[in-house]
């Protein structure tokens, strides 16, 4: 396994920080959180032309730019540092990876060029109301219908639902349980008998929705129930860019801790000069440090399809999440009083730790998954 | 040697072993031969024993000796320390008195710096060095000593002027243990082990041309002790070479290595020994258990991420790249990971924590690796003042206020009785 970034990635980086810099300052983060669609798309259109993000993971044949997961993880590591608003998630790594996983080859070459462009947007539906994130909690039920199928059920907790045109959604055959029967389906948003609502997030810069669907016509993605391994897949590939996402907006709150400990005085001195608070900024450093070493492993483990991928995965989703949430709770208690208020920043990346923590699997569901692969 | 690269140093080695590389050589015997060509200590000056090697060179020396299995110079212990010490601050007299037998073998060393009044805070160290006009005459004590029952010489901090700010009063010794003025009493520690001792200095004589650099440089010279124990700790490793060894000069080293090393025999416990926690959850039932599950995962999830910082550490560090936070979370990590471990360790094993020895659970493993974890975040550093260096080094903060700049004669300090 790889232990470092190469030197082409690193530059990489960089590109990817200036630019975030640039069109994602916290103001902007703030103004846009506050927005319905929740992104601006003058900055999507740069980062896709000019960047070519949303083409960062997907194969050239398919025409994107052929890199992999570690090159996703650096994105989502910046990404999470600066908390740009845009539907990155839903649609680079959720649905495209979806149909990277599910897809038929003409499905694939027909539907990808366009996410690369970043002309697509769309998102993944997994999650029901049970808010459950295996696929033994998938309810919602395809039947065949004029030529392709109709599905019925309701999404819950969807990632830029209401935003997205494409709606890829998992459901399984009328009949089936567990992780049998399960497919994937493509529908245009606005489809008959497809009702989105908005749900109001705790972290505004990540919009949500409930989407019911009423005998809304859909197109089978892929093997018809097999989609029980290009689920777990994606989901995996999405804990692991969702972990580096974590570790970078964990270091954003480390660096405000530090900067604001050392300039804040009181008692005639500053405060980051007393033990209580060097102590705990040295503890938020090992909690990041860590955290960003089984986030980027699972990274490489993904780049290579190593068989222990799923695992790791796993453990990373659940050490950045209590990295994150930790370090973000210190944040505001190294800022006091000032911490608790809207007007300070500590509350964005508060509230990206929590929703991060639930999304796609809470820390224990993820630990269980773990010994489920490691301690048998 | 004019030539650094590997492949002409890979085969002027292996040449020279083919060539000299005896098993049932005399041990003593073998290692003044390696004394004498160099290849012992291929990184150590050409004056000195050594061949001025780069240090990445001396892998690959170390990668022949392996191949042919044979033996190399002594390294276990504080040897390697005091050598590097002297190799920097020494003088010739120092050199040519002591590396030889350092590499030899033929003598132990310790390093008395520790006292019951200066723990954490080195520099406060009260042993006084006093001379008499003819010799340095030394008061005092020393704690937490490995090998100073068997050692023939220690690394000796004292202090010989008390009006100076404490960090420059301090000088720099080699004292000769086996003399009158010097008792050495093994330290019993909680866990029934007793791998060091303490010293007791009562008009202990050291002559003049054995102080190291300067009178009032000892803080300075110590500085370069510790860093390379920081760095090495070497002395733990080296001694699990596997393959077909047989001669008389391997049970020679063997038996040399059984003596060093049985002070360090319980340091596996120390650590927390994650590597027994699934199969013990196995063997008795508790993986099942939810909670128990949750923090076994927890702990591997711990383990493995420090593990994998220290690879990405060492990673930067072979790219030539600037070594970033992840290098200096080690010690800390290993605390947390210690721990956690006994916190787990006790999940599994239930009411029979309650026991020790050899009917208690993995014959006593169990219940020593409780009752010596607790040295993991005392023990080079405790996690204080790894948090102090952490957050002061790598982090910028600031320093707390100190109250021991002023004549040390005047600083608050323990009274050891």
């Amino acid at each position: 396994m790889i232990f470092s970034f190469t030197d082409e990635q690193e530059q990489f980086r960089s590109v990817v920080q200036r630019f975030l810099k640039q069109n994602s300052p916290i103001t902007e983060v703030r103004r846009l959180m506050e927005t319905e669609e929740g992104y601006d798309p003058d900055v999507w259109r740069e980062l896709s032309e000019d960047l070519g993000l949303p083409a960062i993971h997907i194969p050239e044949a398919y025409g994107g730019a052929g890199f992999g997961p570690v090159e996703l993880g650096i994105v989502m590591e910046e990404l999470g540092r600066s908390l740009l608003c845009a539907p990155y998630f839903s649609t680079t790594v959720m649905a495209a990876n979806a149909i990277l996983n599910a897809g038929s080859e003409a499905q694939k070459l027909d539907m990808l060029p366009a996410f690369a462009r970043g002309e697509q947007l769309a998102t993944l539906a997994v999650t029901e109301s049970n808010g459950r994130w295996d696929a033994a909690g998938i309810e919602c039920i395809a039947s065949p219908a004029d030529g392709g199928f109709q599905l019925n059920g309701t999404k819950n907790f969807v990632l830029d639902g209401c935003l997205a045109d494409l709606l890829i959604v998992v459901a399984r055959n009328p009949g089936t349980t567990d992780n049998d029967g399960l497919s994937f389906f493509a529908l245009d948003g606005n489809t008959d008998g497809t009702n989105r609502r908005a749900l109001e997030p705790m972290d505004a810069t990540r919009k949500l929705a409930r989407i019911e669907f009423n005998n809304a016509q859909a197109t089978l993605i892929g093997e018809l129930g097999a989609g029980f391994a290009p689920l777990r897949k994606t989901l995996d590939q999405a804990a692991v860019a969702l972990a580096n996402e974590m570790v970078g907006g964990a270091q954003a709150l480390l660096d405000a801790a530090v900067e604001y400990a050392k300039m804040r005085m009181q008692f005639g001195r500053a405060i980051g000069s007393f033990q209580a608070i060097k102590h705990k900024c040295a503890d938020m450093l090992i909690d990041v440090e860590l955290a960003k070493s089984a986030a980027y492993h699972a990274a490489q483990a993904a780049a290579v399809d190593d068989s222990d991928t799923s695992a790791l995965a796993s453990l990373a989703k659940a050490c950045a999440s209590d990295a994150y949430v930790r370090t973000a709770a210190h944040c505001i208690q190294i800022h006091g009083g000032i911490g608790f208020t809207w007007d300070n920043d500590t509350h964005l990346w508060y509230k990206r730790a929590k929703s991060s923590e639930a999304f796609l699997g809470l820390p224990d569901y993820h630990r269980e998954l773990l010994m489920q692969q490691w301690g048998s | 040697m004019e030539n650094f690269d590997e492949q002409s140093v890979r085969s002027e080695v292996r040449t020279w072993l083919k060539t000299n590389w005896d098993p049932n050589a005399n041990l003593i015997a073998w290692r003044n031969k390696l004394a004498d060509s160099g290849w012992g200590v291929p990184h150590w000056p050409v004056e000195w024993y050594g061949k001025g090697l780069p240090l990445s060179l001396g892998s690959v020396v170390d990668e022949e000796f392996a191949h042919a299995n044979a033996v190399g110079v002594a390294k276990t212990g504080i040897r390697m320390l005091a050598a590097a010490t002297l190799l920097e601050h020494g003088n010739d007299l120092h050199k040519d008195r002591f590396l030889r037998r350092i590499l030899t073998g033929e003598d132990v060393w310790c390093q008395l710096f520790s006292e019951p009044g200066s723990g954490s805070d080195l520099a406060g160290a009260t042993t006084r060095a006093d001379f008499d006009g003819e010799n340095w005459i030394i008061n005092g004590q020393k704690l937490w000593t490995t090998s100073a029952h068997h050692a023939q010489f220690g690394l000796l901090l004292a202090r010989t002027d008390w009006d100076e700010p404490k960090h420059k009063g301090l000088s720099y010794f080699v004292l000769a243990m086996d003399q009158p003025g010097v008792e050495v009493l093994p330290l019993k520690q909680m866990n029934g082990h007793a791998s060091f001792n303490q010293v007791f200095f009562t008009d202990a004589k050291i002559p003049p041309e054995y102080l190291i650099s300067t009178e009032g440089n000892g803080w300075q010279v110590a500085m370069t002790t510790l860093a390379h124990e920081r760095r090495g700790a070497d002395g733990l490793r080296g001694a699990s070479k596997e393959g077909p060894r047989e001669g008389s000069i391997y049970e020679e080293e063997r038996a040399e290595i059984e003596t060093v090393m049985e002070p360090y025999k319980w340091y596996p416990q120390r650590a927390g020994r994650v590597d027994l926690i699934v199969e013990r959850a196995k063997a008795t039932g508790t993986i099942d258990d939810p909670h128990i599950r949750q923090e076994i995962a927890k702990l591997l999830i711990l383990a493995k991420s420090a593990e994998w910082t220290a690879r990405r550490a060492r990673a930067a560090q072979q790219q030539g790249r600037p070594q970033g936070p992840e290098g200096s979370l080690g010690k800390l990590a290993s605390s947390n990971i210690a721990r956690a471990c006994a916190h787990v360790h006790t999940l599994i094993t239930q009411t029979d924590v309650m026991l020790t020895g050899q009917e208690s659970p993995l014959g006593g493993t169990i219940a020593e690796i409780l009752v010596s974890v607790p040295a993991t975040s005392i023990a080079g550093g405790t996690d204080e003042i790894q948090r102090n260096i952490i957050s002061e080094r790598v982090l910028g903060m600031p320093k707390e206020p100190r109250f021991d700049t002023g004549p040390f004669r005047d600083v608050p300090r323990n009274i050891v009785t």
